[in-house]
């Protein structure tokens, strides 16, 4: 019975822990969560203590630090002892962010990832986004290198204005 | 060499690489010939001190000594360095940097997704991770190249200067030593015959493009993945350096 018990109560509090992860903003677009950016890939609370798996979204994104101490201090403000182990492998993918934080991302003017394919080749060129701001795909890529690892600089010859693109990777 | 000692050697060799390089492409940092290429050379010395990093973090798990990730980087000299030699050149021009980037990406791509089968699963899970970034950056420098070759005057006398600077450090790249034999019986590295093939492959296939002529000449120069260095990399080290070795341990 008793273990049983702990199963329960382990679970139960792993959920408590999911919810508190749900409040670390992602620091480069603060509007989604690290859990809505699909960084987050285990929690498992065992002996006491908080084991959270996360892995980078990109190399050198310098996010990553900033995630690892947000992730302790919202664990250590909830009175969890918190260890926060790095996975590699498998590697993230845009396809892991889930689809509230697409819309929160819109919403916030940065148009979510679209359908790549084939833009491995030389001279490729990618579809019009949509623009998040007016909808239109009157768009066009203005540089596939942005302000941070995971974005594009594109623009909208709708609504005359710039936007963000949150690469597909 | 025992295989820990060898895995140790040969992280740093792949860290050493991706950290020389990305200090080389930072250097472009508010100085490249336009905002959005200025952006995309920032962003390419970003992925590769970010690959630089994670295998810093993975080799001081290998050592016997105490050593950090960030000691690894800041308190090895140039002797102790094993980049290749390639990545440690000068930028030159734009045309030299792109044609750097070129020949060192389309190696690495080749090199990772050969490591996609290392039983080392810290390496297979850094070249999944890692293939990604840098097939953006060769698709980039690739089109730079053929932009350069069917470009004006020039730009083909540069594009072709370029080639004709870098090329007798290529073979370096390919070069193999005591930490490899220990590491391929093992199965967690792989020889590099036909990463070399491949490579040449992609290369051919660009430079017919750009209509770049491979430079006939038997000069080769090599010796990074044992220490030995061309002129420049004490330079840029002692640049590189000069933070974490006036005032050890300091901290942002």
């Amino acid at each position: 019975m008793s273990s049983v018990k702990n199963t329960e109560s382990s679970k139960s509090t792993e959920s408590l822990i999911w919810a508190l992860l749900h409040t670390v903003p992602d620091p480069d677009i603060p509007v989604i969560s690290i859990v809505d950016l699909g960084i987050v890939r285990n929690v498992e609370w065992k002996n006491e203590i908080a084991i959270i798996t996360i892995t980078p979204s990109y190399s050198g994104c310098p996010a990553m630090s900033v995630f690892v101490d947000d992730i302790r201090q919202v664990l250590n403000g909830a009175g969890f002892q918190s260890e926060i182990k790095t996975v590699l492998s498998p590697a993230w993918t845009t396809e892991w962010i889930s689809q509230s934080g697409l819309d929160k991302m819109k919403a916030h003017g940065i148009a979510p990832p679209e359908d790549e394919s084939g833009m491995d080749s030389i001279f490729a060129m990618q579809k019009p986004v949509t623009c998040p701001r007016c909808n239109s795909k009157q768009t066009k890529m203005l540089n596939r290198f942005g302000s941070t690892p995971c974005k594009a600089l594109w623009y909208c010859n709708e609504c005359s204005q710039p936007f963000e693109y949150f690469k597909c990777h | 060499m025992k295989t820990k000692d060898a895995l140790y050697n040969y992280c740093l060799r792949l860290a050493d690489s991706n950290m020389i390089h990305g200090q080389r492409l930072a250097e472009w940092c508010s100085r490249g010939p336009f905002l959005e290429e200025d952006i995309a050379l920032s962003n390419m010395s970003l992925d590769m001190i970010g690959q630089a990093e994670m295998l810093y973090e993975y080799a001081s798990t290998q050592s016997e000594a105490e050593h950090s990730a960030d000691d690894l980087a800041f308190r090895r000299s140039e002797r102790e360095y094993f980049n290749c030699l390639l990545v440690e050149q000068e930028n030159g021009d734009f045309a030299q940097t792109m044609m750097k980037v070129f020949l060192y990406s389309a190696f690495a791509k080749q090199l990772y997704e050969s490591l996609l089968n290392s039983n080392n699963e810290t390496l297979s899970g850094f070249a999944a991770k890692a293939i990604k970034e840098v097939k953006y950056h060769l698709r980039h420098s690739s089109e730079w190249l053929i932009r350069f070759g069917n470009g004006t005057d020039e730009s083909k006398r540069r594009v072709q200067q370029a080639v004709t600077n870098l090329w007798r450090f290529t073979q370096d790249m390919f070069e193999m030593n005591d930490a490899d034999a220990a590491l391929v019986d093992n199965g967690i590295s792989f020889t590099t015959e036909a990463l070399s093939a491949k490579w040449q492959l992609n290369v051919n296939e660009i430079f017919t493009a750009a209509n770049i002529n491979i430079p006939e000449t038997n000069n080769t120069i090599t010796g990074g993945y044992n220490g030995i260095h061309t002129e420049h990399l004490g330079v840029m080290l002692c640049e590189m350096q000069y933070l974490q070795r006036a005032y050890p341990d300091a901290k942002w």
